[in-house]
């Protein structure tokens, strides 16, 4: 691949390039968590449903280790981008319940 | 708090037929859904699906998902659309937020996900311009917007989804320039296949998407051979004239509620990737969670449907709604039919890795 190619952006969202990503990955950062922690890669609006499986792909490929190692196991919520103003609009309808 | 017996997420073909089967058997269901119209996928399909007759073969998705939203309201099965479900807590509280403004928290004694999946993408030098898309996405325009996403289509994958929207996009009027397939072999069933294939359109097996070219939009792609190790072969590579890319390059299991919950996942590469455990009855390695469709293993309608009946079935009975033995007819009657849906060529490689993820360890 030309060196150019590597500024193609491979989480389009946050706009991570795979020069970015490879660059994080020499240094020792070698999960999809890790790539996201380092270069917001995943963080965007999408949360990282197009990005993950390639980032896996791209740790996997450059380090030898299994995708299922790589691969996040676990996810924070929201799993939607919501507005912090709709939390504080939270129905608290316990007390009328109860 | 407000309580349901079960909350079911996604109205596709897995989620309306849990919710159907749940609300069945006597079950106080609630089903929510992200979009503003329910049945996910299937108002997407204008084909005619495959399977035996017992499975809809011959009636087309759109028909199927007329059905079964008729069937729902039939049961009054209450539906909550433009709902976000954002996470589990608790292991039985599911927070969502309804019209990206208000949001809440319900307490459900049991949870079906029925997530679906997301398409996974290809990355070329690029592919971030106007005119790439994913299958999906150009399918979604053309059956239910009605809008052509482009003249002059290159599809990226020669699986189901990637014959059968080249034959829709046909139907609709574009021209396909090309089908590029990067393994030896084609992926998709003959009889969707064969008719992109009378219809003119190339297919090029064992070739990949380089780039593509374009200032503000796609306005070609260059296409190079592989080789055996899937690396491209210098001096192969040609140009086609298109505005549009399709990447049917298969699915990844939507996981997230699932994993954030604290499912536990198994590695199934033949089913999309990491997918929650989960056993014949559809429960997950959380008591309270089962799964359904795409979610569990990436297949196809037919199976998400059944699999959906299953984890209603189960959910319900799990609430003490059916007698042991009307679960057990029930159960085996589903049972027997997914095993039909996985056998044959295509259906007995999903079988396998369907049983791998069941007999993993439960964790």
């Amino acid at each position: 691949m030309a060196d150019d190619d590597k500024d193609m952006f491979i989480c389009r969202c946050e706009e991570v390039t795979l020069r970015e990503i490879e660059q994080a990955i020499d240094e020792g950062f070698v999960t999809v968590t890790d790539i996201k922690r380092v270069t917001r890669a995943g963080m965007g609006l999408c949360q990282g449903r197009t990005c993950t499986k390639t980032i896996a792909r791209i740790i996997a490929q450059r380090t030898g280790k299994p995708l299922e190692e790589v691969l996040p196991k676990s996810y924070r919520y929201p799993v939607r981008p919501e507005k912090l103003q709709v939390v504080e609009n939270e129905e608290f309808n316990d007390a009328k319940d109860s | 708090m407000m309580e349901r017996d079960i909350v079911v997420i996604g109205s596709g073909p897995a989620g309306l037929c849990a919710a159907i089967e749940a609300a069945e058997a006597g079950a106080k269901v609630l089903l929510v859904d992200e979009n503003a119209k329910p049945g996910g996928q299937l108002f997407k399909q204008i084909h005619k699906f495959f399977g035996s007759r017992e499975h809809s073969a011959g009636v087309r998705g759109i028909d199927i998902g007329t059905l079964l939203l008729q069937k729902a309201e039939e049961l009054d099965i209450e539906v909550w659309l433009n709902t976000e479900a954002c996470g589990i807590f608790d292991q039985d509280k599911v927070w969502v937020v309804r019209d990206k403004s208000t949001s809440l928290t319900i307490h459900a004694k049991r949870i079906i996900l029925a997530t679906g999946a997301n398409e996974n993408v290809v990355n070329f030098p690029g592919w971030t311009l106007p005119g790439v898309m994913g299958a999906g996405a150009a399918q979604t325009m053309i059956n239910i917007h009605r809008v052509l996403p482009g003249r002059k289509i290159l599809m990226i994958g020669s699986g189901n989804v990637g014959v059968i929207v080249s034959y829709q996009l046909l139907q609709a009027g574009a021209q396909v320039k090309a089908v590029v397939e990067a393994a030896p072999q084609l992926g998709g069933y003959g009889v969707h296949t064969a008719k992109v294939r009378r219809a003119g359109v190339p297919f090029y097996t064992g070739h990949t998407v380089l780039e593509a070219h374009g200032t503000d939009h796609v306005e070609s792609a260059v296409i190079v051979k592989l080789d055996a190790a899937w690396k491209p072969i210098a001096g192969t590579e040609f140009s086609v004239d298109v505005d549009t890319i399709c990447i049917a390059a298969g699915l990844t299991p939507a996981v997230e509620l699932a994993f954030g919950a604290g499912c536990r996942s198994v590695n199934s590469p033949v089913l999309g990737g990491l997918v929650p455990w989960h056993d014949e009855s559809m429960r997950t390695s959380i008591p309270s969670i089962y799964i359904a469709g795409d979610v569990s293993g990436v297949e196809e309608a037919s199976t998400a449907m059944e699999e959906g009946r299953m984890a209603g079935l189960s959910a319900a009975h799990s609430l003490g709604y059916l007698e042991a033995s009307r679960y057990r007819s029930r159960f085996e009657a589903i049972n027997h039919n997914l095993l039909a849906l996985r056998s044959g060529m295509f259906g007995q490689k999903r079988r396998d890795a369907k049983e791998a993820i069941m007999a993993a360890r439960k964790g």
